[in-house]
């Protein structure tokens, strides 16, 4: 296994193109390198792209923010702003492992994993964030909820990494949060994870609402109907059981070691409900914390 | 296939080693510099054993390439006392009896001293939360959240 | 809460009872200790293991000439190489000893048992060149039909691991084979008389999963052996003598060939009493004369070496309507493993033993199927039996009416109290414990909302056994003592209490180490809570040793007979016995050790002994959980663990070990199990999904000690690490219960697992309206 860490995010995708045996990019290496060390993955050339400078950096103008795909969770949770305007988002990633793995795991190894129960990409979803894509034929950009299309299966092709995601600048009236359900109270993958964010008017009426789901299908889900219920109310406890029973009806989850099918729909529901309750919280005003 | 020139610091010492891509940086320490403080546990980032820090950053040193230590501080189990003098995290350690087997303890002391670099005055459940990827089988944590806090209380009137 | 300690007699004493800092503890702290895998030597090879990919399997052939021809591999072994044994079985420390299942637990013979059994090793220059032989050696297979579950093993037409497996214990002797190893009945008085008198009679049936014990250390050792046939072993284990002995059986080598070093030991809680690497080690440096390294990963300790049994159980118990328990009866079949040996015997022993009953029917069996075989996990059987008994005990409490405490302490086992497995009980602390329960803050504090409580008892018998320690007084009065039982949690800081109060010399003056198994005689293990009981003894005797030798050195020097030379306990120096043995200054162990050399020689207190009496230890529980009723999510919010020491030489270690058999207790009844998919493999063999509890899971674990002291150890040591781990099973399933309104019976009670129940209990409300 050979390393390279180009400087470039042109020669980085150049190695990754180029490569004949298998190449990976390394980002935290949390998943990458247990998945070698326990013989899912013998790739010929891991391509090291912390040295690109916009992988690690995040950047803020009017518009909204530009987080490089490589950031670490323990950066985005020492980003005042960033956390200001999408609790939700930066509490998702900090969901992720320990705070060893923190230090270490990114946004864009969490999504390109291609793990239906990866933390931060419901939330990544629900904030509508977009990944920038570069490869051998240029750049793109792909709305976060495009990229992973299966289990360990991705919209990406043969050379193209994501430098960043954009998410907007947090609307007036605007919250979002991410909840998830696991046994213990941390160290676990998600049972069931929900991202929620919306938007209010003046009066309190619901103008916009995004709610994902991650581990109930083979790849997280953006359940417009959710959001639906939710748009033109006032949120109050009929349109977040709308919503919730939306949420629960979108699920199709399996049976593994995690949780049972049963369990996933009726637990989706449930973190549905309390998810939008604390991004309405958010969105009001309240600075709803979890743990 | 050529190793890589690794030039890292640890604990503040220049150091200058070859390692192979697929070694981590765990095994470096390990393996190479016969730095066995820093434990293997898992080898797949769940237990914590392995706990260092890097540019003052808390990972597990399983979890991360030799090769990437290249030009990073590494701080280790070996690094925390000063002199004679242990640390004040090693001293309350001892005193409040915050170690059975002892296996965990020195990524739980790295660990512990990342918090208090960060916050020096953590509630009991900052320090169960972020204590959560060091795994330890003996003690029921009870012991070690009461050390940490008591040392965090010692350093702060220090 | 810490400091509770009710210390009736401490006063008597000047060290033991105090906190002192343990004098291993520095090298701890700051990474020196040296534990299993921290031992390099120069020229070492890295030991891997090749394990089955299949559940069963019969192996038709093993080619190893492909790994042989690579370059770097120095040598690969088979079960071939090792000494054929015969397949006997004897009472050994906790448990049983078959040594053919030995060596085939090692190393499969002609079939693998389970998925992850080991079937080959090598030694080779790196770990990449050992994975690359693994690789290359072919083992042809004929997959075999395979049977994970305990009932399903024992029902007709299973799938039969061994073909001749005819049931231990039945007799007649059963004609046919089965899965069924052995069976075992324990009675006392007559259960029918009993339950003929009961007004109230409850029977239920219950499931446990088997969780591993989940030490942090992976099995790690090195071995070196050189062309004299000499070897060394330094190896993490909780008994050095029983790795050399059963190394010795394995490889047909005499004992006096190996020499075996423990290192500090990651925990072991019952796993590391039986060999995996080291046989492999020493045979693959025999055949290489290279050292040879072995380090399991994680995912092969949890696979592959032993966690405790899984069970399926039925308790019937009867009550009268005073509170009078009149019968017990239980059914414990328990899940060995894919070889012979679970503890369903203390299992059976344990079950009712917290109370004074007459009539007693217990029937355990011990059954086979293709998982790792068991190995003890603290208070091995205990923790099992005696959750679905306490469940049931509860729940009679509830149906009579009567305080879950006050039903407890009606029926309580108190000294004289006959237990159904044999022994009649010395002074015990199950009455005190309960009393201490009862009178705690915890207990009567009001609940919160979807809040329950729960209690339970405790029992487990300790063991004694084979020790031999030896102190030495050094030339300026300093002491050296060594221990053979390896040191897990505290143990030397205990040893060295115990020399230091017998003997009045200061802590920081004693320099003690566990020593090799050439430096002492035999030493069993570390395991049956018999460690700081036992050496504690033997080095109370050793103590005892060196003072007789100072009066008999103080008297050579003054010219008197010995009988007119004392040890003056208070301060710690021989003096004349009386007035008419003249005017002599005392003389400490400094001034006695100066004088040793003209005296007689070189003085060393030395003690072997056969500890018996070592003396139960019983417990009593308070656990408060909280239910989140939408996911059925527990999760533990007060705990409070109340247990007899007899005498707590170090509070804090004491309390350490109540605080950690709790947390395991915690993730036993909550989360932790092997999970298995249809095709027999285990899909959690990781810390990420073999869910111990996480330090943000748990709140303070508050601890009473109560001391009973046991009158047959010189300070009333009883030991203390097992019996701890047995009530938070019941404890918190009962608190569970009282959460829900809803009567659990199976572990874990993960949180798909409560949800279905409490969504079953809701539906038949609402079907009632
Ligand atoms: C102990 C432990 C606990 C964990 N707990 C959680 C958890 O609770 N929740 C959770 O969601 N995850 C969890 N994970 C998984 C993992 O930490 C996360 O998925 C993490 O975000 C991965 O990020 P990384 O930077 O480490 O990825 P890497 O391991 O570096 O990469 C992961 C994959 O993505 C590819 N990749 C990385 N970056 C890019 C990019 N920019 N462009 C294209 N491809 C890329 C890599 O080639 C690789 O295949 C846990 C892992 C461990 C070890
Ligand atoms: S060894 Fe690194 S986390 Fe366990
Ligand atoms: S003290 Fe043994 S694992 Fe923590």
């Amino acid at each position: 296994m050979r390393y390279e860490a180009p400087e470039t995010i042109e020669k980085a995708c150049q190695l990754l193109a180029a490569e004949a045996g298998h190449a990976r990019v390394l980002a935290g290496g949390t998943d990458l390198l247990v998945q070698i060390k326990t013989d899912v993955l013998d790739p010929s050339v891991v391509i090291d792209i912390k040295k690109i400078a916009a992988t690690r950096t995040i950047t803020s103008d009017a518009a909204g923010f530009k987080i490089g795909a490589a950031v670490t969770g323990a950066e985005l949770k020492e980003h005042d702003a960033l956390k200001a305007a999408w609790p939700g988002l930066v509490e998702a990633a900090n969901l992720i492992g320990s705070t060893q793995v923190q230090g270490r795991a990114t946004l864009g190894g969490n999504l390109c994993n291609g793990s239906p129960a990866a933390d931060s990409v419901p939330a990544l979803i629900a904030a509508g964030a977009k990944a920038q894509i570069v490869g051998p034929e240029g750049r793109r950009e792909l709305a976060v909820e495009d990229v992973m299309i299966g289990v360990r299966k991705l919209a990406l092709t043969k050379g193209e990494i994501i430098v960043s995601f954009t998410v907007p600048a947090r609307p007036k009236h605007g919250g979002d949060a991410y909840l998830r359900f696991i046994p213990r109270t941390e160290m676990d993958i998600a049972v069931v994870g929900c991202g929620v964010a919306l938007e209010l008017d003046a009066s309190g009426t619901c103008t916009a609402a995004r709610l994902s789901l991650g581990a109930v299908a083979e790849r997280p889900l953006l359940v417009a109907e959710a959001g639906r219920a939710l748009v033109g109310t006032k949120v109050d406890a009929a349109a977040i059981e709308a919503a919730a029973a939306a949420a629960s009806a979108a699920c199709r989850p399996i049976d593994d070691k995690r949780g049972t099918k049963v369990f996933r729909i009726q637990v989706a529901g449930v973190l549905a409900r309390r998810t939008i309750q604390l991004a309405l919280d958010r969105a009001n005003g309240k600075t709803g914390a979890t743990h | 296939m050529a190793k890589h020139h690794v030039h890292t610091t640890i604990n503040g010492d220049p150091i200058e080693l070859l390692c192979d891509t697929g070694e981590t940086l765990l095994d470096v320490l390990r393996n190479q510099l016969n730095m066995t403080g820093t434990k293997e546990g898992c080898s797949t980032g769940d237990c914590g054993a392995c706990s260092v820090t890097v540019d003052g950053r808390l990972v597990c040193s399983c979890l991360m390439l030799g090769v990437e230590a290249n030009g990073k501080k590494i701080g280790t189990i070996e690094g925390l006392a000063s002199g004679d003098a242990l640390h004040p995290l090693q001293q309350k350690f001892l005193e409040h009896a915050a170690l059975q087997c002892g296996v965990c303890t020195p990524g739980v002391l790295v660990a512990s001293k990342a918090l208090l670099e960060k916050n020096p005055d953590p509630t009991e459940t900052e320090v169960r939360y972020w204590l959560a990827g060091n795994l330890c089988r003996c003690t029921g944590y009870d012991k070690i959240v009461r050390a940490v806090m008591d040392a965090a209380k010692e350093m702060r009137s220090a | 809460m810490q400091d509770k300690v009710k210390s009736p007699m401490s006063s008597e004493f000047s060290v033991i009872g105090t906190r002192p800092v343990r004098p291993d503890g520095v090298d701890k702290v700051t990474g020196r200790a040296r534990f299993g895998a921290d031992l390099n030597m120069s020229g070492q090879l890295v030991g891997a293991v090749l394990r089955s990919p299949h559940v069963h399997a019969r192996i038709v052939k093993i080619d190893t000439s492909a790994a042989r021809a690579l370059d770097g591999v120095k040598a690969v072994v088979t079960q071939k190489d090792f000494v054929s044994q015969s397949n006997a079985t004897t009472n050994f420390g906790e448990g049983t000893l078959n040594l053919m299942h030995t060596v085939t637990n090692v190393l499969a013979g002609d079939k693998v048992l389970y998925h992850g059994h080991a079937v080959a090793a090598v030694a080779a220059t790196s770990s990449a060149v050992a994975k690359q032989a693994l690789k290359l050696i072919k083992v042809e297979y004929e997959v075999l039909p395979h049977v994970i579950d305990v009932d399903e093993a024992m029902a007709p037409g299973a799938p039969l691991l061994f073909p001749d497996m005819i049931t231990e214990g039945v007799k007649p002797a059963p004609t046919t084979p089965s899965n069924i190893a052995k069976r075992i009945d324990i009675v006392l008085g007559d259960v029918e008389k009993g339950f003929n008198e009961a007004d109230v009679i409850i029977e239920r049936s219950f499931k446990t999963a088997p969780v591993h014990q989940g030490y942090i250390e992976p099995h790690a050792c090195i071995a070196t052996v050189s062309e004299d046939g000499q070897a060394e072993l330094f190896v993490s284990t909780q008994g050095h003598w029983i790795v050399r002995m059963l190394c010795a059986k394995l490889l047909g080598w005499d004992i006096n060939k190996i020499k075996v070093t423990a290192a500090e030991i990651g925990g072991g809680f019952g796993g590391k009493t039986v060999v995996y690497l080291e046989p492999l080690a020493l045979l693959l440096s025999q055949k290489s004369r290279r050292p040879v390294k072995m380090v399991m990963s994680r995912e092969d300790v949890i696979r592959a070496t032993g966690p405790t049994s899984g069970s399926s159980m039925t308790i019937k118990m009867g009550a009268t309507k005073d509170g009078r328990i009149v019968a017990g009866e239980a059914l414990l079949k328990f899940q060995a493993g894919a070889l012979p040996g679970s503890p369903v015997g203390p299992g059976c022993m344990c079950a009712f033993a917290p109370y004074d009953l007459a009539n007693v029917k217990v029937i355990g069996y011990d059954v086979v199927s293709n998982r790792p075989k068991v190995a003890a996990y603290r208070a091995p059987g205990a923790p099992i039996s005696e959750y679905a008994v306490e469940s049931v005990v509860d729940e009679l409490a509830n149906k009579l009416g009567i305080d879950p405490i006050e039903f407890r302490l009606k029926n309580v086992a108190k000294q004289g109290t006959k237990a159904a497995y044999g022994p009649k009980f010395g002074p015990v602390g199950m009455a005190e414990a309960l009393e201490a329960a009862k009178a705690s803050a915890h207990w009567r504090t009001p609940l919160g909302k979807n809040q329950g409580r729960g209690i339970a008892a405790g029992f487990w018998f300790n063991i004694g056994g084979e020790t031999t320690v030896s102190l030495v007084l050094n030339e300026d009065g300093t002491l050296g003592l060594t221990a053979g039982t390896p040191d897990i949690g505290g143990l030397r800081a205990s040893l060295c209490m115990m020399a230091s109060e017998e003997l009045k010399v200061p802590l920081e003056k004693i320099r003690v180490q566990i020593g090799d198994t050439n430096q002492l005689g035999y030493n069993f293990l570390t395991g049956g809570s018999r460690s700081t009981f036992s050496s504690g003894m033997a080095t109370v005797e050793a103590a005892r040793d060196i003072k007789k030798e100072a009066v008999k050195r103080a008297a050579k020097l003054w010219e008197l007979p010995e009988e007119a030379v004392e040890w003056d306990a208070a301060s710690g120096a021989v003096r004349p016995a009386g007035p008419n043995a003249g005017k002599h200054k005392p003389m400490t162990l400094v001034d006695i050790a100066k004088i040793a050399g003209k005296t007689g020689g070189p003085i060393v207190g030395y003690s072997r002994l056969n500890a018996h009496g070592a003396a139960p230890s019983f417990a009593c529980h308070i656990a408060d959980v909280e239910i989140d009723p939408e996911t059925g999510k527990a999760s533990i919010v007060r705990y409070t663990a109340i247990q007899d020491a007899g005498r707590a030489i170090h509070p804090s270690y004491v309390e350490g070990q109540y605080q950690g058999g709790v947390a395991q207790g915690i993730g036993w009844a909550l989360n932790e199990e092997y999970i298995y998919g249809t095709d027999g493999k285990l899909q959690n063999a990781g810390f990420l999904d073999y869910r111990i509890p996480v330090a943000s899971d748990l709140p303070m674990l508050d601890t009473i000690i109560i001391e009973v002291p046991n009158p047959v150890h010189p300070y009333g040591v009883r030991g203390v690490g097992e019996t701890c781990i047995v009530p938070p099973l019941a404890a918190i399933s009962n608190a569970v219960s009282m959460a829900t309104g809803v009567r659990f019976a199976e572990l874990p009670m993960s949180p798909p697992r409560i949800l279905a129940a409490l969504d079953k209990a809701r539906a038949e409300k609402t079907a009632k309206m």
